[in-house]
């Protein structure tokens, strides 16, 4: 089942519909609600490979769901850590958990002070709205 | 492109947004390109029973006692083959063999016929059949009269309350009181039917089908269903540039009689086609999608996943040496190599 719209307070948010979970010096990265929702549901994750460096505002990674194909922006730099497996095995899984087991990829943040530039939820709810 | 407000609108379109559907511009009409889920749809068609409205497709009715003859210099198969009540699949050709249009061809009567073309060719179509019309047949556009419901899946004419019946017949019918001409063709692979009513009875037809517990599918489905069975989109897999001996449709064309580039058939009959359209299924984890190149000198005309098989399938050109199934093919996902093994057609059979 494809989740509830949320946008968790927690989280930072980029305008191209991701978002992070800043812990320490590491972040966990995914899609949001609108992202997910808009695409449908999504049939194949192309992953980054481990040890890659991602780079802020640029693709790491592509997310398609039958009828379409969308690069993942990623929020912040760093580099990749772990790709979540559950994800490129069973993609839906980002539909149904955005924030949650849908992750993307685990990064090691290479500069932190870029989180300074991301929205916060409320901020990123008034994108959607004015969208 | 035409600017949404210029966007045609089937009977339907009212119902398709109460129903929430994300709608979509396609070949000049606004349409619903699902309502739920393409997957949902997709499998509800493949195990029970789904609904699409398909009223953007043209109609156009060829009649008189001289119709035959139009039709015959013109089409394809052998329209001699068709009794009255009896459909047939056929191609609209030109000169040079290149695909105006695939269609359906209904014989309605001693001296009447039905073509049911694709949306994108009704203009087409009506103006090659137009030009050619010879005392004794008149061509006509209807499709503004008519509305087109594709109820189609294992369960479909249960549903409906309709008995079944041989493939590529039809008949009249009535579903709650509303008058309608039951073919049985169709687009998905499944048994079913087409609906054709009056434009004015198209929401009562609807909701009766609807309320018969037949779950609403947008074009999105339509078209991972015709791909899991390899038939052909015409615009995709199939276009002027393109002939029915290369794509695989020789079975629709009667080389025995005269029509329009019947000679450039018969030549690459005999000589062997350069290149064919094959079906695939991806090895490894990718979607092909429509355009992709394939290594070697050929081309995607369609891909997508495929919500039955779970895995990247497709349809496109290749070099005739490469078209034999269990080839290994090499598509290019945008810049990384993909492997894809060729398969008979269809790519999906139900197991039974």
């Amino acid at each position: 089942m494809a989740a509830a719209e949320s946008y968790p307070e927690e989280l930072r948010y980029h305008e191209e519909h991701d978002w992070a979970r800043i812990e320490g010096d590491e972040a966990l990265l995914g899609i949001t609600w609108f992202a997910a929702d808009s695409l449908g549901e999504l049939v194949h994750f192309e992953p980054p490979e481990a040890g890659s460096s991602v780079t802020k505002d640029q693709s790491y990674g592509e997310v398609e769901s039958v009828k379409a194909v969308s690069d993942v922006i990623a929020p912040l730099s760093g580099e990749v850590l772990e790709v979540n497996r559950q994800v490129v095995d069973a993609p839906e899984t980002v539909n149904e958990e955005p924030y949650g087991n849908g992750w993307l990829v685990r990064i090691r943040l290479t500069d932190p002070g870029e989180a300074d530039a991301l929205l916060d939820a409320s901020a990123y709810r008034q994108l959607l709205a004015s969208q | 492109m035409p600017t949404p407000e210029t966007l045609q609108h089937t009977p339907l379109h009212d119902r398709h947004v109460a129903l929430g559907a994300r709608m979509v511009p396609f070949a000049g009409w606004e349409m619903p390109v699902q309502y739920g889920g393409v997957i949902p749809e997709h499998r509800a068609v493949r195990t029970d029973a789904g609904v699409f409205d398909v009223s953007h497709m043209g109609e156009l009715e060829v009649e008189g006692p001289h119709a035959r003859e139009l039709l015959q210099a013109a089409l394809s198969n052998d329209l001699d083959r068709l009794a009255t009540g009896e459909a047939q699949y056929t191609l609209l050709t030109n000169e040079a063999a290149g695909i105006i249009d695939d269609l359906i061809v209904y014989r309605t009567g001693e001296h009447a016929y039905l073509l049911v073309v694709n949306a994108s060719n009704r203009g087409p179509a009506y103006d090659w059949l137009k030009d050619r019309e010879i005392r004794g047949s008149d061509v006509r556009d209807v499709s503004e009269d008519c509305a087109l419901l594709a109820v189609q899946g294992p369960r479909a004419l249960e549903r409906l309350g309709l008995a079944p019946a041989k493939p590529f017949t039809f008949g009249e019918s009535s579903i709650d009181g509303v008058e309608v001409m039951v073919n049985r063709t169709g687009y998905t692979g499944e048994e079913g039917c087409e609906l054709l009513c009056m434009s004015e009875d198209a929401a009562r037809l609807w909701d009766a089908v609807l309320e018969r517990g037949v779950v609403p599918c947008g074009l999105g489905a339509r078209d991972t269903l015709r791909l899991e069975v390899c038939y052909p989109l015409h615009g995709n897999d199939i276009g002027p540039e393109t002939d029915a001996i290369s794509a695989g449709l020789g079975w629709a064309c009667a080389l025995d009689k005269e029509f329009e580039g019947v000679d450039v058939l018969r030549r690459v009959k005999a000589d062997g086609p350069e290149s064919r359209l094959v079906a695939f299924v991806m090895e490894d984890k990718a979607i092909p999608r429509h355009g992709m190149p394939i290594e070697g000198g050929g081309e995607v005309t369609s891909g997508s996943h495929s919500p039955m098989l779970e895995i990247g399938i497709g349809m496109g050109y290749v070099p005739a040496a490469q078209a034999k199934p269990g080839t290994e093919l090499t598509i290019d996902v945008r810049g990384r190599p993909r492997r894809a093994r060729v398969v008979k057609k269809p790519i999906y059979k139900r197991e039974d």
